[in-house]
């Protein structure tokens, strides 16, 4: 891999955006069931802000504040209940320069 | 905010902000409610904006919309992984006075818009989600809770201008959950660059002239799905859509698929030396004319993205926003003009004028290519594009084998794309008929 071809960081990625974090105020939760969904462990790659990851245990867990709002995973996790997602309080989330 | 309006728009966008300029400017009382700091905070587009469709409602547009440059040269590009082939259409007669087409950056573009809205006597309020129907015993939308303190407030109509999410509407179960396979996802970076690089790039002649470039082909790693890259006034606009169903089948990181097309070989020189300044991701509704939900109801109607008026095939979005947005209007003007209830019954108007108009003749026009597109994947977006590659490749090298030779080769590509030339022939006559 030359230097060009280095995978770019998401916090790099991401460190341009602006966002207004509504703090304590999550606006996507997971709630777990006994085993996360394959749809829910697919979120750790297609979410585009990589809010997904895995724990320590191998659980999904969800970091929203570099959320874009775009749905995704609401989507792609509607037939399993694992995701509770809401748009956050007006003027808070993220807030596009350019769009 | 106990007043009663004679309507209420959820969302400022393109959509909404048709609506709501159209209504204000016909004298009647308007509330604009959007979720974002500005109106257009929450908004991406690649974009191409189609002046027509906002000419027809704002006609000295020009004067101070903010417009990067006007397209004086359309390409399509079909890419395999290293090569690109393309088509370029470029003519002066897109230099005139009232250009067709221009790029914009829709925060800013948004932000313009509501100006207008406002200047036309709306009352726009920014920051504020909105959170649920109000409905009255009858079950007719009457209102809408939002995440203000201060109770509901109500209209004789409520205009669902909210987006691809759409999820006022879901949740007052006025229409389902989008389906994986009717929405793409994309992403998108803003690269800037000065402007006469930007001009030496492209071969541009002057500060406002810009070219478009949609791609196709392994772009999107055998997903169905586009790429684009558009050139702004200081800026690149690249970006890359895939549905989201393919996604969640594939597992592939949308980021990552960018980050391949901004290092293939046709694109990379075209970015270099450019600082990225942003990197969104926003829905797309592709699922066509089926996907169309229910669109009137009493007291309420849909516009733009909530209805998934887009037109997939020939990248238009905003355009089906405006005019939805403005259609909206004008039925609502005339049923407030004669004075008679914003019903279900009533809103025929809406319909009708939709039925008539390019909108809804163009997605029912496509109405079977989703499902074509998504039967036919491997073929369409892997193997068709690395064969004429390959092809095209046999023919341009100069290697001492014989014309004839080249021909049988390059027929032999073809063919062993697809396993034979029945199959070939079967594809083609697949697209051909959605595409009809
Ligand atoms: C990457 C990309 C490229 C595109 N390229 C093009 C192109 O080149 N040309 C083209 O014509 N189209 C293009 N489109 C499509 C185009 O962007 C859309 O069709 C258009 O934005 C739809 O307008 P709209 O007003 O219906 O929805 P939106 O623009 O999404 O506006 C919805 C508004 O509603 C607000 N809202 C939503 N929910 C609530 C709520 N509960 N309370 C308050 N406010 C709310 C949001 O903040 C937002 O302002 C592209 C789309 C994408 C994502
Ligand atoms: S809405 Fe989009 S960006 Fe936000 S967490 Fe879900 S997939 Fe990721």
């Amino acid at each position: 891999m030359t230097a060009k071809d280095k995978p770019v960081r998401m916090e790099e990625r991401l460190y341009q955006n602006r966002y207004m974090v509504d703090e304590g105020r999550p606006h996507v939760r997971i709630h777990h069931q006994a085993e996360d969904s394959p749809q829910l462990k697919t979120l750790t790659r297609i979410c585009p802000a990589g809010c997904y990851a895995l724990d320590e245990n191998g659980r999904v867990q969800v970091a929203a504040d570099g959320c874009m709002e775009c749905g995704t995973c609401r989507i792609v996790c509607q037939a399993t209940g694992e995701i509770e997602w809401s748009y956050p309080r007006g003027g808070y989330g993220i807030l596009f320069k350019f769009g | 905010m106990s007043e009663h309006f004679d309507a209420i728009v959820v969302g400022a966008g393109p959509s909404g902000n048709a609506a709501a300029y159209t209504m204000a400017k016909a004298g009647l009382s308007v509330l604009q409610i959007d979720r974002g700091e500005y109106p257009g905070s929450k908004n991406v587009q690649g974009a191409i904006l189609y002046a027509d469709a906002l000419e027809r409602i704002i006609p000295d547009f020009r004067e101070d919309a903010p417009l990067e440059r006007h397209v004086v040269e359309q390409r399509i590009w079909m890419l395999d992984d290293r090569a690109h082939t393309g088509t370029h259409y470029r003519s002066d007669d897109f230099n005139e006075a009232r250009p067709n087409r221009y790029t914009i950056l829709r925060a800013q573009f948004d932000k313009w818009f509501s100006k207008k809205v406002r200047e036309a006597g709306a009352l726009v309020i920014t920051e504020t989600t909105v959170t649920g129907l109000v409905r009255n015993e009858a079950g007719a939308v009457i209102g809408v809770q939002t995440d203000r303190e201060g109770g509901p407030v109500f209209a004789r109509v409520v205009v669902l201008a909210e987006g691809v999410n759409g999820l006022v509407a879901q949740r007052a179960g006025l229409r389902p959950e989008l389906k994986p396979n009717h929405v793409a996802l994309a992403v998108k970076e803003t690269h800037f660059l000065s402007e006469e690089k930007v001009q030496e790039r492209f071969n541009l002649a002057g500060e406002d002239d810009g070219v478009v470039i949609e791609v196709l082909g392994t772009v999107t790693s055998g997903m169905v799905g586009t790429g684009f890259l558009y050139t702004n006034k200081e800026s690149i606009s690249i970006g890359v859509g895939c549905l989201v169903s393919d996604y969640a089948e594939t597992g592939m990181a949308p980021y990552e698929l960018l980050d391949r097309f901004k290092r293939h070989p046709s694109v990379a020189p075209l970015l270099r030396g450019s600082e990225m300044k942003e990197y969104v991701a926003h829905l797309i509704p592709e699922g066509g004319y089926n996907a169309i939900p229910k669109l009137t109801g009493d007291g309420w109607l849909i516009v733009g993205d909530a209805g998934q008026f887009v037109n997939a095939v020939h990248r238009e979005g905003s355009n089906l926003a405006m005019t939805t947005g403005r259609m909206a209007a004008e039925a609502i003007i005339a049923l407030r003009k004669a004075d008679l209830p914003v019903s279900e019954a009533n809103l025929k108007i809406y319909r009708d004028a939709l039925a008539e108009s390019f909108v809804m003749q163009d997605m029912k026009k496509y109405r079977h290519l989703p499902a074509t597109l998504e039967k036919n994947r491997d073929a369409l977006f892997g193997a068709y594009p690395r064969a004429l590659s390959s092809a095209l490749q046999t023919l341009f090298r100069v290697d001492g084998t014989a014309k004839r030779d080249k021909e049988k080769q390059m027929l032999g590509i073809v063919k062993k794309s697809r396993g034979s030339w029945w199959a070939v022939a079967t594809d083609m006559f697949k697209v051909a008929r959605a595409w009809r």
